[in-house]
């Protein structure tokens, strides 16, 4: 059992009792609500004549279903459905106090870029969302989960959740990241390492020199991909580099208040003497550019590497589960994913649609023309993000290029509106899940990748080697 | 469907749906485009839909399509992982699941699963693959999750397997809906928030 990590003592520290069932009840300190997953629950406590416990403490956001051109954005929406969830968000919210950054404010997007972003996530919380990728708060030292309908419910009535305590692994990364290596590489990597399902039933800790030294939009970007190895929450123990980042931020503590809110950051942080249940190392050193080869975010190879040989798998399970990917994807034996002919290009999401993702794919395209054969498609994370971007020049790269540079939403990660991937298509995509028929049509293929081998991918129109591109340094 | 009371959930019977292959995601299970409804009503219809579904849009040779009737869900590895959505076990339960069988879940699913009173049992991979090839052989035959005794029932005879101690209590004792009793605590919410640096004191 874990002792004294940051996870321990966030958790103790948001303990309000235990249950007749043995699980904690614990406070969720920071709740935040989207339009796909909520309305049922808001219907539930309607029902039971209950009220939202701590409205002061939930936000909410559109994002899944939202248009991302800007005609598209006008109301009503031209999709009944998308428009009756927007409402149904803006009536919920507004009868409820529960502050929305609606579709029309300048700070709408991505539950998970905006709360970051706007200083709502901090160090030593409990994040829940009725989203699996609410494991991307951790990045600040926090407890982020997703959480089913029926959760939201138990958050809007009692501010809480009923949970287990997991067990802790710290995943230590050493070395550094060489040129064209990013953040998303890292999480491929542990990913394929410890395998889809490897972190049920754990946390992951992050740490190491490589995790030390990547920016808060990097940790974002591991913590994000936490779930797609099984684990429900991941951290980094927060630093100089979180405060930072924190400081000045709309919601983030005032100066008057900083220095209490830093003890109370430094005292959750993993002690020296933390036990945790397991530690596996991964070495940075050397990792090239990752992409996925098949129909899970486990399938993973070094682009420059053939994917996997299924005649050497022992396990017949994993070889059935190969082959079908094989069969999804198209692949023969020996194959490398560079070459790998791509029709769309995506960028943007919970987990890669932040202003450091942008400059990095802009650096790739600066000067570039996108492939003939190939859409292009750079979705904001947020509103702010774009207008950070937009303020930079970087949408105008973006457009010459020949990407459409569009407003902020999910988009094409799982085409709830009508950015949707066609039958037969190849996306290359910065986006988390490579599942069969994620980004749109059932026969439609993805490879997930960092945003720079997105950008180099429409420029080519094929997957290619980033490294030693001199946009990205060699 | 209504959303059921708190009741007891010691045992479900019926007949077996036998869907094989590790990794079962839940955008497999139900499509994000069947998530643009405010209800869960109609989720039952969309449960598998494009894995049930050969190109030219008829049905193919699916489990849901094959084992209709069927009530005890017979999975194998990290089954329902991705994404947290509830639409999922709701469009399981809808379609007439009543319990899960595996050799593990996904957490989130599983959590979801208890939401619903839906038991997700654990065996290892020996014991699911035979009671999925019982099922395939013998369709008809009735299948027994027993929540309390943490086994199943089948062709005579009784399986050790295993649920997670919190859902098992909850099940059994029928207090798997947790807004009342969190609710009833809502002095020590308050006190543990207060406690907290960053909520404002109320």
């Amino acid at each position: 059992m874990s002792r004294n990590t940051l996870y321990d003592n966030v958790w103790e520290k948001h303990k309000v009792a235990e249950l007749p069932n043995g699980q904690d009840q614990l406070f969720i300190g920071l709740h935040l609500v989207h339009e796909v997953t909520s309305p049922q629950a808001f219907g539930m406590i309607r029902e039971r004549d209950l009220e939202v416990a701590f409205p002061d403490r939930t936000f909410a956001t559109t994002d899944h279903i939202v248009p991302t051109t800007p005609e598209g954005r006008e109301r009503p929406l031209v999709d009944d459905q998308a428009e009756n969830m927007l409402q149904a968000l803006e009536r919920n919210t507004s009868e409820s106090g529960i502050t929305f950054f609606g579709l029309d404010g300048e700070k709408q997007g991505i539950t998970h870029v905006v709360a970051p972003e706007l200083g709502l996530s901090q160090p030593g919380m409990t994040v829940a969302c009725g989203d699996s990728h609410t494991s991307t708060h951790g990045a600040f030292g926090s407890i982020g989960v997703g959480i089913g309908t029926t959760q939201i419910r138990d958050v809007l009535a009692t501010g809480c959740i009923a949970a287990e305590k997991q067990k802790v692994r710290r995943i230590e990364v050493t070395g550094s990241l060489g040129d064209g290596v990013y953040a998303k590489d890292v999480i491929l990597k542990i990913i394929t390492d410890l395998g889809v399902g490897g972190g049920v039933g754990h946390v992951y800790e992050y740490g190491g020199e490589a995790i030390r030294t990547l920016g808060m939009e990097g940790r974002l970007a591991v913590c994000n991909m936490s779930i797609e190895g099984g684990a429900r929450a991941g951290y980094v123990n927060p630093d100089e580099t979180t405060y930072e980042y924190l400081k000045g931020r709309e919601y983030a503590p005032s100066d008057d208040e900083w220095d209490e809110y830093v003890e109370y950051w430094e005292s959750i942080r993993s002690s020296e003497d933390a036990e945790y249940d397991d530690i596996v190392e991964v070495d940075a050193d050397g990792l090239a550019p990752m992409v996925t080869w098949g129909i899970n975010p486990g399938q993973v190879v070094s682009v420059d590497e053939p994917i996997p040989d299924l005649d050497a798998m022992e396990d017949d399970t994993a070889r059935k589960a190969a082959r079908k990917a094989f069969e999804h994807m198209g692949h023969s034996p020996g194959d490398t994913m560079e070459g790998y002919d791509v029709d769309v290009a995506f960028l943007g999401t919970c987990t890669n649609g932040r202003l450091s993702d942008f400059r990095e794919a802009a650096r790739v395209l600066e000067g570039r023309e996108v492939d003939d054969d190939v859409w292009a498609l750079a979705v904001p994370g947020s509103e702010t993000v774009r207008t950070q971007c937009e303020a930079e020049g970087l949408d105008e790269v973006f457009r010459e290029a020949g990407f459409e540079w569009r407003r902020a939403g999910c988009s094409m990660c799982l085409a709830m509106n009508n950015d949707s991937l066609g039958a037969g298509e190849v996306c290359a995509s910065s986006s988390n899940r490579n599942f069969i028929g994620r980004q749109g049509d059932k026969d439609g293929r993805t490879v997930l990748m960092s945003p720079a081998m997105v950008a180099a991918a429409a420029v080519e129109g094929e997957v290619v080697d980033v490294r030693g591109r001199p946009e990205v340094g060699n | 469907m209504a959303a059921r009371d708190t009741v007891e959930i010691r045992r479900v019977t019926g007949t077996g749906v036998p869907l094989r292959g590790n990794d079962v995601d839940t955008d497999q299970i139900m499509p994000a485009r069947f998530m643009k409804e405010v209800t869960f009503d109609n989720m039952g219809e969309y449960v598998f839909y494009d894995a049930r579904r050969d190109d030219d849009g008829g049905l193919n040779d699916h489990p849901f399509n094959e084992y209709k009737g069927g009530s005890i869900l017979v999975v194998n590895k990290n089954f329902g992982c991705g994404s947290s959505r509830e639409h999922a076990p709701q469009g399981l339960m809808r379609w007439g699941i009543r319990g899960v069988i595996g050799e593990s879940f996904a957490e989130i699913f599983e959590d979801n699963c208890k939401s619903l009173g839906m038991p997700a049992m654990t065996a290892d991979q020996e014991t699911v693959e035979e009671l999925q090839s019982f099922v395939e052989d013998d369709p008809d035959a009735g299948l027994e999750l027993d929540v309390e005794s943490e086994v199943v029932v089948y062709d005579g005879t009784e399986v050790d397997v295993a649920i997670d101690g919190a859902m098992q209590e909850a099940l059994v004792e029928g207090t798997w809906d947790t807004t009342a009793v969190m609710r009833s605590n809502i002095d020590r919410v308050r006190d543990t928030a207060n406690s907290l640096p960053y909520v404002e004191d109320r």
